[in-house]
């Protein structure tokens, strides 16, 4: 809520594109009255409420944990809901659609094929030892569990395709997000898919693809470190490449 | 208008409709189950909860214990044979949860840990870190992805039920993408929208959490039970509302005024000890806290802030690790929206909205009176809050309904027929009546104009403690927003993600649960749980109140409140007491019981 004392405003020159009346998107300008506290989000729910009520974005907790309102502001990835005005003061505030994805509308982006991406890595446990429910809990150590925590705290913003060059280049690429969610499944002592999911990666679009900028990890507003699980998959990957010409050697 | 023909219909993916579309997946394996979500489910308001999950675990602990503290809680107005049900489903649905994968906090031996929790006699709340919401929702929208009968619908908003002959036979939704409708048919649909919160000006909910699936059945005559009982969570940033969790106060912060003094002994919760005990002080339930707060601000005790008045929760004697541990969403909250390191200084935090205790009636196998629908999760009325829920009830609630939901839809639909022939010219009318709102040229009005007067109307009527001369200006206030309503003006006429169109089409929603709050409020002339009136019914009133209320839609005119009892099958009501007082009655109650 902005506070009614606000003595200042700023600019904030948002892309907007709608496809039924654009035939490219363009910058709009707004004034909006700003006070210390108010984040960019805030900003656009106030223009939307009182001087544009077609402006579209999406958002939702205004907590940084949903991960709607990935945007890029003043050319960097951010979530809106937790991009404060005073650090970008006295602006221009420039907002665009986060980078590399498909426009929809406005602020507005395309997010099914990121989806059928984190779809298609198997992101759900494969039990390595199937329990019954009667049997109680597996035993998991803390450091058991710290060796796919921080992977388990993605909240698929996308601020890390946005950042990835080489997403940007090949949007078939599986890219940050989905790897780090993979290796989230992968690195978990209950979990037995590990090889049905580097199966998954090992083509040319898979983890190979990454050119090892490491900008991913730069930009995650929740320190997931994406860059780390791609290296992990790229040594997985290399070995299981490794073991399977032995395999087969095995065989012959 | 598309078709899509189903046999379950899921409204609703956060953490109860995952749950109920896995359940149905799972016990009817050959039936389609079409899952809606306004949004991707990942971003369901699920997503925010913090603090745990409550589940029986510990071998001091005991299933009589947490059906005790649920009913205490609510002030006696609970369903008991559901909480009974409740208590007794919890723990599995934990572990099933962690066998999917979800991240629960661990003892250094590997087992799960559980923390304290306001109102819970015993350590039984499972946490993952201060983020078990988040993990929930993850863990269950991954795991979704191993059914192929789950056909999601990502991002459809649902306009409205296809009901006829006395049964629902699906729903209308609307792809924000493409301003197209399709409508889903089905043999069963399982209500899993959430709650309501944003009716009230600050709020912990998230921008999503507007009642629609609650006004919906509201609108198809289904009564919505309870609505009066609305819990202000009592640790909120100020101003944004922000939830901070209780886990803070399980893990062992404390509450203090501007003079530092933990001013929570004045209110019947001592005595002090130096970390809070279960049921004392800064663990007891939240309806009373917040109470608290509200006196605490009348005596002038409180801090004030640039967005309101706040008290201090103090974590610093935790230490840096254990914050890192145990609150590292709370650290990085209080950092970005309060400005505050929680290692050296206190958070400034105030009551703001959080639950609807009240939602779609429904039964122990959670079926509403409209055959084939089913409600869980927090749209829903069961049963189990009563007055007050408790902190952890909730997460835990998701699953063990969303999975009786599940069930019980996908046994129904075995048994129905199909959908008849004449749902398609239905779902084509209600295409027209939402088309309609699209092309009104009403009087300028916004609908971001008539939801604020909504919220703060609701916040000065139906707040911390009521009046009744409150209650009704806020019921007369939200019944001229209905009219005015009729001709809000939209400015966005195109198909293409119209959000203007959305927000107005949930904002009719929102009015409908908030007249229902209202009027279920003013009916309740007693104080119990979350509903306190200071205009001299300002005590609890068994002999005539010991009942639910339920309020029915009327087309054109308030709703009707009418009263229904309350199953008490073994506890009979008793005083409501925490501290040393209710240590005391407890004894008490023991004694005679051995007696």
């Amino acid at each position: 809520m902005p506070d009614t004392t606000a003595k200042t405003t700023i600019e904030l020159r948002i892309l907007r594109y709608c496809p039924s009346t654009d035939t490219e998107p363009a910058f709009g300008s707004f004034q909006v009255p700003y006070s210390d506290d108010m984040s960019v989000l805030q900003a656009l729910q106030e223009i939307k409420a009182t001087l544009d009520g077609s402006l579209a974005f999406r958002w939702s907790c205004r907590m940084a944990v949903c991960g709607s309102c990935g945007m890029m502001i003043n050319g960097e990835p951010k979530l809106a809901c937790n991009t404060f005005l005073r650090d970008l003061a006295p602006g221009p505030v420039t907002v665009e659609p986060l980078q590399n994805f498909p426009i929809e509308r406005d602020l507005v982006v395309t997010v099914g094929d990121f989806v059928k991406k984190i779809e298609s890595i198997y992101p759900y446990v494969m039990p390595k030892v199937p329990k019954t429910v009667e049997e109680g809990t597996y035993l998991q150590t803390p450091s058991q569990m710290e060796a796919y925590a921080s992977f388990a705290d993605c909240i698929n913003c996308m601020l890390c395709y946005a950042a990835c060059p080489q997403y940007g280049a090949n949007p078939d690429f599986i890219g940050p997000g989905a790897m780090a969610l993979l290796q989230r499944y992968s690195s978990d002592s209950r979990d037995g898919g590990q090889q049905a999911r580097l199966d998954q990666i090992r083509g040319e679009d898979g983890v190979w693809s990454c050119t090892a900028v490491g900008i991913c990890s730069e930009v995650c507003p929740k320190q997931v470190d994406p860059a780390n699980a791609v290296n992990q998959n790229k040594s997985n990957s290399a070995l299981d490449f490794f073991l399977s010409g032995l395999r087969k050697e095995s065989v012959t | 208008m598309d078709f899509f023909n189903a046999d379950i219909l899921v409204l609703g993916a956060g953490g109860a409709g995952l749950r109920a579309a896995i359940a149905a997946a799972q016990s009817a394996p050959d039936m389609t189950v079409a899952l809606v979500s306004k949004v991707y489910p990942m971003r369901s308001h699920t997503v925010a909860a913090e603090g745990g999950s409550a589940g029986v675990v510990r071998a001091d602990d005991s299933l009589d214990n947490h059906f005790n503290d649920t009913v205490e809680g609510g002030d006696w107005l609970c369903e008991q044979d559901v909480v009974d049900y409740f208590v007794g489903h919890c723990t599995r649905e934990m572990i099933q949860l962690e066998h999917w994968g979800c991240p629960w906090s661990r003892q250094p031996d590997g087992h799960v840990n559980v923390r304290k929790f306001g109102g819970m006699k015993v350590e039984r709340t499972w946490f993952a870190a201060d983020r078990s919401g988040f993990h929930i929702l993850h863990t269950l929208f991954q795991t979704s992805t191993k059914f192929p009968q789950i056909r999601r619908f990502d991002e459809y908003f649902c306009v409205d039920l296809i009901v006829d002959d006395g049964r629902v036979q699906g729903a209308v939704v609307l792809s924000p993408a493409t301003g197209e409708f399709t409508a889903i048919r089905a043999r069963a649909v399982v209500m899993a929208t959430g709650g309501a919160g944003r009716v009230f000006r600050q709020n912990t909910n998230g921008g999503i959490v507007t009642g629609d699936g609650m006004a919906l059945a509201f609108r198809h005559g289904v009564p919505l039970r309870d609505m009066e009982f609305v819990q202000y969570h009592p640790t909120c940033l100020p101003g944004t509302g922000i939830l901070i969790t209780e886990g803070c106060r399980g893990e062992g912060a404390l509450l203090v005024n501007k003079d530092n003094y933990r001013y929570l002994q004045d209110y019947g919760l001592g005595p002090v000890t130096p970390e809070p005990r279960n049921k004392f002080m800064e663990l007891g339930p939240r309806d009373r806290l917040s109470q608290a707060f509200w006196q605490e601000e009348r005596k002038g005790r409180t801090v004030t802030t640039p967005q309101g008045e706040a008290v201090l929760l103090d974590l610093r004697h935790l230490g840096a690790a254990k914050l890192k541990e145990r609150l590292p969403l709370i650290c990085e909250l209080a950092k970005s929206f309060a400005g505050v390191d929680p290692v050296t200084a206190a958070i400034p935090v105030r009551p703001a909205v959080h639950y609807t205790m009240g939602g779609i009636l429904v039964d122990i196998d959670t079926a509403s009176p409209l055959a084939g629908l089913y409600a869980a999760g927090e749209c829903s009325s069961v049963g189990i809050h009563g007055a007050n829920r408790l902190g952890s009830n909730s997460l835990a609630e998701l699953t063990v309904f969303g999975r009786v939901a599940g069930e019980q839809a996908a046994a129904f639909a075995k048994a129905a027929p199909a959908a008849d022939a004449r749902s398609a010219d239905q779902a084509r009318a209600i295409e027209a009546k939402a088309l309609a709102l699209l092309q009104q040229n009403g009087d300028g009005e916004r609908h971001a104009a008539l939801r604020t007067e909504m919220a703060v109307s609701m916040e000065r009527g139906c707040g911390i403690y009521r009046l009744g001369p409150e209650m009704q200006q806020t019921c007369e206030t939200i019944a001229q927003l209905k009219q005015r309503y009729q001709h809000v003006a939209l400015e966005d006429r195109s198909r293409v993600w119209n959000t203007d169109w959305i927000g107005a089409i949930e904002l009719g929603y929102q009015l409908d649960v908030a007249e229902a709050m209202a009027h279920a409020a003013l009916a309740r002339k007693e104080s119990r749980g979350a509903h306190q009136r200071l205009d001299g019914f300002d005590k609890r009133d068994d002999a005539n109140y010991l009942s639910h209320s339920l309020a029915h839609y009327q087309e054109g005119a308030a709703p009707r409140i009418t009263a229904q009892p309350v199953k008490i099958t073994r506890s009979p009501p008793g005083q409501r007491a925490y501290g040393a007082l209710g240590e005391q009655l407890e004894a008490a109650r023991k004694d005679a019981t051995h007696a």
